[in-house]
């Protein structure tokens, strides 16, 4: 890269700003963590975690912070995957694919609403109807 | 695409030593043969600090802190911890006795730490300018080209109070301002980075882990005092600082943050780097201006000081390298910020290297007022084998020792000079019932004798005396009357060596000869070394109640001195005997005594 001016100094702070960030944990409130134990992966886990890193990134949420764990076991809907909210009972969602991961931080993330179609376990079901209108 | 796992290697000397690189390619080709190499980032840190438990390895964003790593673990950490998102228990960090521990918020080693100058050590690439510009990097620069005065970057100095951390603790903003107010064509921005201090490396570890923060910050002091020009010094000793430096300074240039019309400021300023060929000496400024000059390095009586005629005569503004890491923090987050952190006579934190028969030795970042217990046996994990406290030494060769009763003294600059030792560069030595007192002061004298320039005779002469005297001392040798000299000839050397080299020599004498008066007598008066580490007043014994004969110290004794049959009780020859104490380590039955 040639020399820099002010303006091109700071934008580049602001791009890798983000980058450096994910690497830091404190000040991330939600928590998504993804059940990557072998039936995980073999049900598409992996794809689901790469569609969470993409979400959060296109929407550019910076408090969220993704991890994995090993089998939650509910190894019938797999991928599972547990999504601790502030504000929210912590919920375990299960089928997650591509499009349920995008709806995930759309509704429950963003909008603190939950995905009903695919709540596994965790909040008692009247808590599922109330939260899933 | 964005990643989904960091895993930060330490990359700092300490683990260097230890592996980390091979560590560090493992995971790299682990990654690769196991497909993840996309999805993980795998970054060469600075040093974390936790030396005693390296090489260390941590894996974001679980936060787990893996411990004593090895190459051959890393086909493991990728299978389990990247692949199956499963932590690898074996390899966390666990304080002894207690359960493992995942994340590093739970580990009493960093619970008490507060880190400035340590801010990116162990997070960022250091080799990378990106990482650090990414951190608010260069940000400071910025404030001071287009936004600041000098005299607003001097009045916030003043406000934050800092004082220079290289052991001194002149107030950084008089120098700058000093430097600033003289007239002249040329000035200069030094940075001393000649670490000297047996046991201290917190100078060392910030340069490998964090080199920008430097550079950055003698830019803005060359904005401010109107120099263009700097230079650090360095010993050549320590070639990872010194590669991450030339590496940095190549990124810096190429981004046009050093060089000519910086960010189209107008403003020129470029640094070089001087080499010192580990002199001790050279740390002290005029001496180590001399050396950068190609003379010998020796000190000048001051004044002037270097602020109004220091490198090739011209103002110079000299910092020690934790000063200069703290500087672009105070810029950003403001002098009023940073005075908040420590006690009323410091301010802001200090680095500490804790070595010695310590659990966890390693590197630490405490605010001031933080008292040596906290340090000692909460940061540090107490005294190590779980033997009894004795001492600590503070200071390096210039300090002194602070006892057991002392522990809860809250640490700065002016409650350990009360205590007849000193901040110093921040070197930390702990000691246990089985270090000898007089052992260790020995040990810290001849360094300086051995350092010594020679060039004024107090030193030169004064600290051979003295080296004298306590090698008669641990030989038994000594009369009452030669403690008294001992102060006498410390005292003298105070007042009038040249520089802070010989005037700070005797101070472990004279603090040990205060603390421990006790420990003197013993090895005058009696002849005996009270911890048993002077050779000439011991003499090693077998108990005949103890002994059964089993011929373990005779067969160990290299010069063959013991002597006994089989199920019969052995004798030590002493005239034969050497003292070396090996059959002292090898008796499992509590049979050989020291006396």
């Amino acid at each position: 890269m040639a020399k820099m001016t002010l303006e091109e100094l700071r934008k580049l702070r602001d791009s890798k700003k983000s980058e450096i960030q994910k690497r830091d944990i404190a000040g991330k409130d939600t928590q998504i963590i993804i059940g990557m134990g072998t039936c995980g992966i073999a049900a598409g886990a992996k794809v689901v975690l790469d569609a969470f890193l993409q979400e959060l990134d296109a929407h550019n949420l910076e408090h969220v912070s993704v991890t994995q764990t090993g089998c939650m076991g509910l190894c019938y809907v797999e991928p599972t995957v547990e999504v601790l909210s502030p504000g929210m009972p912590p919920v375990i969602y299960g089928k997650v694919d591509a499009a349920v991961a995008k709806a995930i931080i759309e509704d429950h993330v963003m909008r603190g609403k939950m995905v009903s179609d695919h709540v596994f376990d965790r909040p008692s079901a009247d808590i599922i109807k109330d939260g899933g209108k | 695409m964005a990643f989904r796992n960091y895993i930060l290697v330490c990359g700092g000397t300490a683990c260097e030593s230890s592996k980390a690189n091979a560590i560090y390619e493992a995971l790299v080709s682990e990654c690769k043969a196991q497909g993840v190499a996309d999805e993980v980032q795998i970054v060469k840190t600075g040093c974390f600090g936790f030396c005693e438990q390296g090489p260390i390895v941590k894996i974001l964003p679980e936060d787990s802190f893996y411990v004593q790593v090895k190459p051959e673990d890393a086909k493991e950490l990728v299978a389990e911890h990247i692949v199956k998102g499963r932590e690898v228990k074996r390899l966390l960090y666990a304080k002894e006795g207690s359960r493992k521990h995942a994340k590093v918020e739970d580990i009493e080693f960093y619970q008490k730490q507060f880190r400035i100058v340590l801010r990116n050590c162990g997070f960022i690439d250091p080799e990378n300018i990106n990482e650090y510009i990414a951190r608010e990097g260069y940000v400071a620069l910025e404030k001071v080209l287009f936004e600041m005065t000098a005299d607003d970057v001097i009045a916030e100095l003043r406000t934050a109070g800092l004082r220079g951390r290289g052991g001194a603790g002149f107030p950084t903003w008089m120098k700058w301002n000093f430097t600033k107010q003289a007239e002249s064509d040329q000035k200069y921005i030094v940075v001393n980075a000649d670490e000297g201090d047996p046991g201290a490396y917190m100078d060392r570890s910030t340069l490998e882990g964090d080199p920008h923060s430097v550079l950055e910050a003698m830019a803005i002091a060359g904005k401010t005092v109107g120099a263009n020009q700097g230079y650090i010094y360095i010993r050549a000793e320590y070639p990872l600082a010194i590669k991450r430096l030339e590496i940095a300074m190549a990124q810096a240039r190429e981004y046009g943050l050093l060089g000519k019309d910086i960010l189209g400021s107008g403003f020129d300023f470029d640094i070089e780097i001087r080499l010192g060929a580990g002199a001790f000496v050279c740390g002290e400024e005029t001496a180590l201006l001399a050396s950068i000059e190609g003379k010998r390095g020796m000190p000048v009586p001051r004044p002037p000081f270097p602020a109004v005629k220091g490198l090739w005569g011209k103002p110079t503004v000299i910092n020690n390298v934790e000063t200069w890491a703290n500087i672009p923090v105070i810029i950003i987050k403001g002098g009023d910020w940073f005075s908040r952190i420590g006690t009323a006579d410091s301010h802001g934190t200090k680095v500490f290297a804790l070595t010695g028969k310590i659990r966890n030795s390693g590197l630490v970042e405490v605010p001031m007022g933080t008292t040596l217990r906290e340090i000692i046996y909460d940061i540090g994990g107490g005294i190590a084998n779980d033997r009894e406290f004795k001492a600590v030494q503070t200071g390096g060769p210039s300090g002194g020792v602070i006892t057991k009763e002392f522990l809860d003294t809250p640490i700065d600059f002016g409650s350990l000079t009360k205590l007849g030792s000193m901040m110093g560069s921040g070197g930390m030595i702990v000691m246990d019932e089985d270090d000898c007192i007089v052992d260790v002061t020995k040990f810290y004298l001849n360094f300086t004798v051995d350092e010594s320039c020679g060039k004024c005779s107090p030193c030169r002469i004064g600290g051979r005396s003295l080296a004298n005297l306590l090698d008669k001392i641990t030989k038994g040798k000594a009369e009452l009357a030669d403690l008294d000299q001992m102060v006498e000839i410390g005292e003298a050397m105070k007042k009038a060596s040249l520089c802070a080299l010989g005037q700070t020599a005797p101070n472990p004498i004279l603090s040990t000869l205060h603390h421990f008066r006790d420990e003197y007598l013993a090895h005058v008066v009696d002849k005996r070394c009270p911890a048993g580490k002077c050779k000439s007043l011991i003499s090693y014994h077998i108990l005949p109640d103890k002994c059964i004969g089993c011929t373990a110290c005779a067969r160990k004794c290299p010069v063959a001195a013991i002597s006994g049959e089989r199920r019969e009780v052995h004798v030590i020859d002493q005239a034969a005997c050497i003292k070396c104490g090996v059959c002292y380590e090898t008796c499992k039955f509590g049979a050989i005594e020291v006396r």
